[in-house]
């Protein structure tokens, strides 16, 4: 079989395999997808698990190339908010948000983060993550652990390169 | 100075006639602590407070003291964990205050740990430190309404 490129002109089929036409903003996604720079916001006993755990020996979050986690938002593509986000702590998480550029992603760990958790009673404790700013992916869990975290990681990935994966 | 606590409690007990005292436990009022302290630490070589608490006794075992009719709107106590690093002994005081006016002089005279200590019983208890350098709320925020720890205190919220 010939191979051919889109304008139906012949190309040699080495080239098929390194040459893709593709919109800019598949490419951009892909970029994106795969080099995230989490903002690393840690609050109470799941940053431990989330952002220590992750980023050891042991789980390595560096094999994704999201390597770069840290406590500031400059060039930071996600928020990786875990732990239990307390009324006095709101306007910190919410002001950081605010300093990401676009585009931007956040994920919840943890069950404090994703409802208030064991906490969700409390006199100051904010319900969830979600009652300040946009959360794209959940990660269960009191605390989850380091590979639930990567699963979370991959399932954002997952909606970076094509967000039509989570509409309904 | 090598004394065992059994013998520091007895010489308190002399200066200080009014205290209430168990094996470990001084119970002291609001008047005599201030002098019951200094006396620990720069006699009995107290130098460390370990621990600043507080604890709540309402008049009814509900906490739902009414106010105005009750004459006795019950206690709260302030529990002072004392330590010697040298001597290895370990002391608690205890001071009880009424909970319609809970007014205590502050320590921190004595031992400087007591600054954060005290910030942290008035946030959650509402027990003022009179003395106290610099008596604000230091876990919940300023504009906070109500003291979370006593037994009566009402919240409704959370979740949605």
């Amino acid at each position: 079989m010939e191979v051919t490129n889109d304008k139906g002109m012949p190309m040699p089929s080495e080239l098929k395999r390194l040459v893709h036409f593709a919109s800019l903003e598949k490419v951009l996604n892909m970029a994106r997808a795969h080099s995230i720079w989490p903002l690393g916001f840690g609050l109470a006993c799941c940053a431990i698990e989330a952002l220590m755990g992750t980023n050891g020996p042991r789980y390595d979050l560096s094999r994704f190339g999201y390597e770069v986690m840290r406590p500031t938002p400059r060039q930071a593509d996600v928020m990786v908010v875990a732990g239990t986000i307390t009324t006095k702590s709101a306007p910190f998480v919410l002001r950081l948000w605010e300093q990401m550029a676009e585009p931007k992603w956040c994920i919840a760990v943890g069950s404090c983060a994703i409802s208030g958790g064991p906490f969700v009673d409390s006199y100051f404790v904010v319900p969830g993550a979600r009652q300040i700013i946009p959360v794209d992916v959940y990660v269960p869990g009191c605390p989850p652990r380091p590979d639930a975290i990567i699963d979370g990681f991959l399932k954002l990935r997952a909606k970076i390169l094509d967000p039509k994966v989570v509409e309904l | 100075m090598e004394k065992k606590l059994s013998e520091i409690i007895s010489e308190l007990k002399e200066k200080f006639p009014q205290i209430k005292t168990s094996e470990e436990t001084i119970s002291v009022s609001t008047e005599d602590l201030l002098g019951l302290m200094q006396e620990l630490k720069n006699s009995f070589g107290f130098n460390y407070l370990t621990n600043l608490t507080a604890a709540d006794y309402p008049a009814d075992a509900k906490g739902k003291g009414d106010g105005d009719e009750a004459e006795d709107d019950g206690e709260m106590e302030i529990v002072y964990n004392l330590t010697s690093v040298y001597e290895k002994l370990y002391l608690t005081v205890k001071a009880r205050v009424s909970r319609k006016n809970p007014e205590i002089p502050s320590v921190f005279p004595v031992w400087g740990g007591a600054n954060w200590q005290e910030r942290e019983v008035y946030d959650l208890f509402g027990i003022v430190f009179t003395g106290h350098p610099n008596l604000k709320r230091i876990l919940l925020t300023d504009n906070f309404e109500g003291y979370p720890l006593r037994k009566d205190y009402q919240w409704v919220g959370g979740r949605k």
